[in-house]
């Protein structure tokens, strides 16, 4: 069955999402993959965004965080507070696993949304940390949406907005921050996941059709591709309930 | 903040009165919702500049009041609004230019500072951003900091949990309170006094409400001394933080207010497309602000029949099928 890049990033991401996780979504693909996960494979999943919104009933794909569609039948409609402090709180924010993307991102998972260039005087500004760096910090496992370019995999990132493992094990425990990092980086091309030892990103994934050596050539970090697997595909029952379930309206897809 | 029974003006009035040159601004909403941009619009009009604007991820506010030239620095987690421009067009463009200068937080670390400003303390701590560079990068130098009056000296602190290993944590980031010479947030109901009812999520609404020295509320509707007050569960903000109340249906748009109507996909696109050209962008400053007396005129040449598209269904509280592409 035919399938796009969008829809294998969103599958491969929607089958790490299981029915004890509170999923954190930002915009985009990642709002997708939290729905995906929900209709596919973790019914009980918990969908939930900084805004305040939690178990929202997404009959719709919110276009940004603060969509009204977020407000649809939640268990409670809060606020900012309530959200980051679902996460810092270690009862709760133990179960999130959060969803982000970036401009760069380093071979220890940290993540840059901030500028490209000097910080006084960046050649591209972005939007910021928003949320990102609050997720980043709290939660123990995250997801890395990515789109795989040479300048977007960086030995060093002009900006580190959201932390990952910092400078590799026990980084994060020396900056004062509590376990947790990137589980893995799904990319238009790979999956990376990082070193248990080293907290260092290796390739552990390739789609049907690309080689490791194409996805070397688009990274400025060197990674491990010992231990890479071809990625299977979306299933007819995943991507049936992908197209018809979560982006209808053909928003993202 | 006042305890007069009747804070009912109109949006001019309560723009010139508060808002002066260079003040300390605050608007709330998120990215495309409840942002309060009939009153937004009025600064723009009357062309007040100079302004330090905080936020935490109010997008499309934000980038009107950067593209209407309004603002010469700003405090912000986020500027962006969502699929639409995932970062703000006149926002990039300022910053890359160096025409307005930018501190960088997260949106918890903003949050928090407004509500220690409504708490009335210096500061809050969080465990959020340790080891990243919103601690080491600092978008306000010292000196600058150390000469303007109203901003602390510091961007935020690393210390030692001062209660040793208390909960697990060593270290905090504490960040400082925020009292804004004024804020400006648009509800779904308020009354003459200045009770507020918001519906949906609150966002940062109520900590930025509470801890402005002024607080201007837009709302979809006003309503009559009691009937807020009888069903008093449902509301946010009491009235002794309100200094002006004024009514203006679609005073949010073009961003949403949940259970009334949805964001215009049509004008965010359309205004994304101009804002990204400078000609462009100075006719629809001229078209859709300067040349217009006031909000109902930009809702008059948008139309009633484009209103009625984006009028929220009762049972969703947003426009169901709306075309969003």
């Amino acid at each position: 069955m035919d399938y796009t890049l969008k829809e294998m990033m969103t599958i491969i991401a929607a089958r790490e999402i299981r029915n004890d996780d509170i999923v954190f979504c930002g915009t985009g693909i990642s709002m997708l993959a939290a729905m995906a996960a929900k209709n596919i494979n973790a019914p009980e999943s918990v969908i939930f965004f900084e805004t305040g919104a939690l178990d929202s009933r997404l009959e719709e794909l919110p276009l940004a965080v603060g969509d009204s569609r977020v407000m649809y039948k939640t268990s409670a409609n809060g606020g900012l507070l309530d959200s980051f402090a679902a996460m810092q709180n270690p009862v709760t924010g133990r179960h999130v696993i959060g969803i982000l993307g970036a401009a760069q991102i380093d071979k220890f998972g940290n993540l840059n949304s901030t500028v490209i260039g000097d910080y006084h005087s960046p050649e591209i500004r972005f939007s910021g940390s928003g949320g990102g760096c609050d997720v980043a910090s709290f939660v123990p496992r995250s997801i890395i949406f990515m789109q795989h370019e040479k300048r977007k995999f960086v030995n060093r990132l002009d900006y580190l907005t959201s932390p990952g493992y910092i400078d590799g094990k026990g980084g994060r425990k020396k900056a004062g921050l509590p376990d947790g990092g990137p589980i893995m980086v799904i990319t238009n091309l790979a999956v990376m996941r990082f070193d248990e030892t080293t907290k260092e990103m290796y390739l552990s994934g390739v789609y049907p059709g690309i080689t490791p050596e194409r996805v070397l050539m688009n990274m400025e970090i060197e990674v491990d591709i010992s231990r890479v697997k071809e990625e299977i595909p979306p299933s007819e029952k995943e991507l049936r309930l992908l197209r018809e379930k979560c982006d209808h309206q053909r928003l993202i897809l | 903040m006042n305890l007069k029974q009747n804070k009912q003006t109109d949006l001019k009035t309560a723009i010139s009165t508060y808002v002066k040159p260079g003040c300390h601004l605050s608007i709330g909403g998120f990215t495309i919702n409840r942002n309060p941009m009939a009153a937004v619009y009025e600064i723009i009009r009357q062309k007040i500049k100079g302004l330090h604007l905080y936020a935490h991820s109010n997008g499309q506010g934000v980038d009107e009041l950067i593209g209407g030239h309004c603002i010469a620095s700003l405090e912000i987690a986020y500027a962006g609004s969502g699929k639409f421009a995932s970062t703000c067009i006149r926002f990039k463009k300022a910053v890359q230019e160096k025409q307005i200068l930018v501190e960088d937080y997260s949106n918890y670390q903003m949050t928090l500072r407004f509500l220690a400003g409504a708490m009335g303390i210096p500061f809050l701590p969080t465990r959020s951003s340790l080891g990243s560079d919103i601690i080491r990068q600092w978008g306000f130098s010292s000196e600058m900091r150390k000469a303007t009056p109203g901003l602390p000296d510091d961007k935020l602190k690393v210390m030692d949990n001062p209660f040793k290993d208390w909960c697990d944590t060593q270290k905090v980031v504490v960040v400082p309170a925020i009292n804004p010479d004024v804020t400006l947030i648009h509800v779904q109901q308020a009354d003459l006094r200045g009770n507020c009812r918001i519906q949906g999520l609150t966002f940062a609404d109520v900590e930025q409400a509470k801890a402005a020295k002024h607080l201007i509320i837009t709302c979809e509707e006003i309503c009559e001394d009691d009937v807020l007050k009888t069903d008093s569960d449902r509301n946010q903000i009491p009235f002794i933080h309100a200094d002006a109340v004024i009514h203006i249906p679609f005073g949010a748009y073009p961003t949403a207010c949940y259970r009334y109507y949805d964001y215009d996909p049509r004008y965010l696109k359309d205004y994304a497309a101009m804002a990204n050209n400078d000609k462009a962008h100075g006719d629809y400053l001229e078209t859709f602000i300067h040349g217009l007396d006031d909000h109902q005129g930009l809702l008059e040449l948008v139309g009633q029949e484009r209103l009625k598209t984006i009028q929220a269904d009762p049972e969703t509280g947003y426009a169901s099928n709306l075309d969003r592409r």
